[in-house]
């Protein structure tokens, strides 16, 4: 072999080795969650309040059902918005202001979360004088909306003109034809991107810190502090107590479950046919 | 004629002049404003966020000025506060993170979009889709659990510090590194490849001479992107910089920074000058972020055009 060609091999191997590096992450992280949170895990983690420290017993049943309260009211408050915005952008918008808001959305999309934070404490809690579920929702709200733009936009104007064309020509007007025809065919990949984003605002734990705070007990409003999971995981960890710490991996592992889950089922809702139209 | 087939309702009034609310009726103005409005408070969301962070920010801007970037004391009891242990902190863990993930990230990119075969590179990729998608929370509870104890036994006397913080850091962003830089390089157009191939160049020739030169200006991109990440990283950095204000003389001692340090006073801090100097501190590493996010932008959309003209 000559010189060039051994060079050839062993940069395959070489970028090869950083590759399965990167995904070997993956599995270190599964692999320590199972063993570590699988052991904690019990019927108990799920039905029953947390205990005191230095108790045994207790679960996190306030702390999953609080996640699942706070993603439905992100769900209500930025998935509209965000497609809403989408749509503008991909059918309805103009040049100058759609690049504007193009912009923006990505600019939102990289501010840091805590910043995010931040403006949801002064926006929501400043006023209402308290943490709440609502400025939870508020700050996942605000994480969520630029990601539904871009997948929305992106998933629409992957519909090929000629299907507006046709709608067109049979005399529907521009907002029916959005409807009824172009909305309909994206459908698949924009509850991907939704399902991908909740997803990724589920694990968000900064924003809540001084949002929707954390609560021992059952969140019983809109307006009342609530515990979450990824706030407990962090609670939990940084607590001195063996049986928090213990607890801390199992919601660590159930976390974690959702988002693959999550992640998978986007996949499988893309293919195999929503994949031809990209 | 066209009129006939769908809008034959309208028909008898098309005489009448008011066609502003005649086309309101017809649905397309109503769906224009409903989708407009929701585009332009992205603009406004983002608007109230500057305006929040600097008007409320205010009362520490006016006392210390300039000088609370470099001031080296904080404390809240004597109400002195400078940022410059937690500026530190930020920035050198978020540069050696770099250090470490950028060579393994770009190095998995390529070999991603380049060099592995179809099927296994698919693969691959999903599974560094699934990496991106881990909440930062769960990093930084192996870091307290997993790494910790490691670099205690590496010589970092309480385990949690800059380094620490520094190698969690690189693994939650190669990830982004790798998908951004894999994109980069599929957007070289194919004609690159083949004319460098037909001259006789093997695969890494290839690759290494004119792919990656090619898509230069997308993989710096994506090094600013996630930099941008690793300065806003708040909860894993929170659990395993050590939380110490101070500039050790050493990267294995504890340290600080600024996503950290608001995550654990923001609600504990009681005088207002504490409160306002913690969001001047979010309205500092908001300017950061943004800068490098306008930058990162502009250099993808940069290859993406230059991929685009051929």
């Amino acid at each position: 072999m000559t010189r060039r060609k051994i060079t050839n091999a062993v940069m395959f191997g070489l970028t090869g080795l950083c590759a399965l590096l990167t995904i070997s992450v993956l599995f270190f992280i599964l692999g320590y969650l199972v063993y570590y949170g699988g052991r904690s895990l019990s019927w108990d983690f799920f039905t029953q309040l947390p205990a005191p420290p230095n108790e045994p017993g207790g679960g996190m049943a306030n702390a999953i059902v609080g996640t699942g309260k706070l993603l439905l009211l992100t769900a209500l408050i930025g998935v509209p918005i965000g497609f809403a915005a989408g749509v503008y952008l991909a059918e309805f918008g103009g040049r100058t202001f759609s690049s504007i808001v193009r912009y923006t959305a990505d600019l939102l999309n990289g501010v840091p979360s805590i910043v995010i934070g931040i403006v949801a404490y002064a926006l929501v809690v400043v006023p209402m004088k308290r943490f709440s579920l609502l400025a939870g929702a508020v700050a996942l709200s605000i994480i969520v909306i630029p990601i539904t733009i871009r997948t929305t936009e992106q998933f629409l104007r992957a519909v090929p003109h000629s299907l507006r064309e046709a709608a067109l020509a049979l005399g529907a007007r521009k907002w029916q034809t959005v409807a009824t025809v172009v909305i309909p065919a994206a459908f698949r990949g924009v509850l991907t991107g939704t399902i991908l984003g909740m997803a990724r605002v589920a694990g968000e734990t900064a924003p809540l810190l001084f949002t929707s705070f954390s609560n021992q007990f059952w969140n019983r409003g809109l307006d009342e502090p609530a515990a979450t999971l990824p706030v407990m995981i962090f609670n939990y960890a940084i607590s001195p107590y063996e049986e928090w710490r213990r607890q801390a991996w199992a919601a660590a592992l159930v976390l974690l479950t959702l988002m693959l889950a999550a992640n998978l089922a986007a996949r499988l809702v893309l293919s195999p046919r929503g994949a031809r139209h990209g | 004629m066209g009129s006939r087939v769908a809008t034959i309702e309208h028909l008898p009034r098309a005489k009448t002049p008011r066609t502003f609310f005649r086309r309101l009726r017809a649905g397309d103005h109503i769906a224009w404003a409903i989708t407009a409005l929701a585009a332009a408070a992205v603009l406004a969301i983002t608007l109230l966020l500057v305006w929040e962070l600097y008007s409320s920010s205010a009362l520490a801007r006016t006392k210390f000025g300039w000088s609370f970037l470099i001031g080296r004391t904080w404390d809240p009891v004597a109400g002195e506060f400078g940022a410059l242990p937690f500026l530190y902190g930020t920035v050198v863990t978020s540069a050696l993170a770099l250090a470490m993930a950028v060579p393994l990230g770009v190095g998995a990119a390529i070999f991603l979009a380049e060099l592995a075969p179809p099927r296994i590179s698919d693969g691959l990729t999903f599974i560094v889709e699934l990496l991106a998608a881990v909440p930062s929370v769960i990093y930084g509870l192996l870091g307290i659990f997993v790494l910790a104890p490691l670099m205690r036994r590496a010589g970092a006397p309480y385990g949690v510090g800059i380094m620490t913080a520094a190698v969690v850091l690189a693994i939650m962003i190669l990830p982004f590194i790798v998908s951004i830089s894999r994109e980069a390089l599929l957007s070289v157009p194919r004609e690159q490849r083949e004319a460098a191939l037909a001259l006789g160049a093997t695969r890494w020739e290839a690759t290494w001479q004119v792919v990656v030169p090619y898509a230069r200006l997308g993989i710096f991109g994506s090094v600013f992107l996630a930099l941008a990440r690793a300065l806003g990283e708040t909860m894993a950095v929170t659990m395993v910089i050590g939380n110490t204000p101070q500039i050790g003389a050493s990267l294995l001692e504890p340290g600080y920074s600024i996503a950290a340090v608001i995550a654990n006073e923001f609600t504990e801090a009681v005088e207002d000058l504490h409160l306002s100097a913690l969001i001047e501190l979010g309205l500092v590493l908001f300017g950061l972020t943004l800068v490098l996010n306008a930058l990162a932008r502009l250099l993808i959309v940069m290859t993406k055009r230059k991929g685009a003209e051929q």
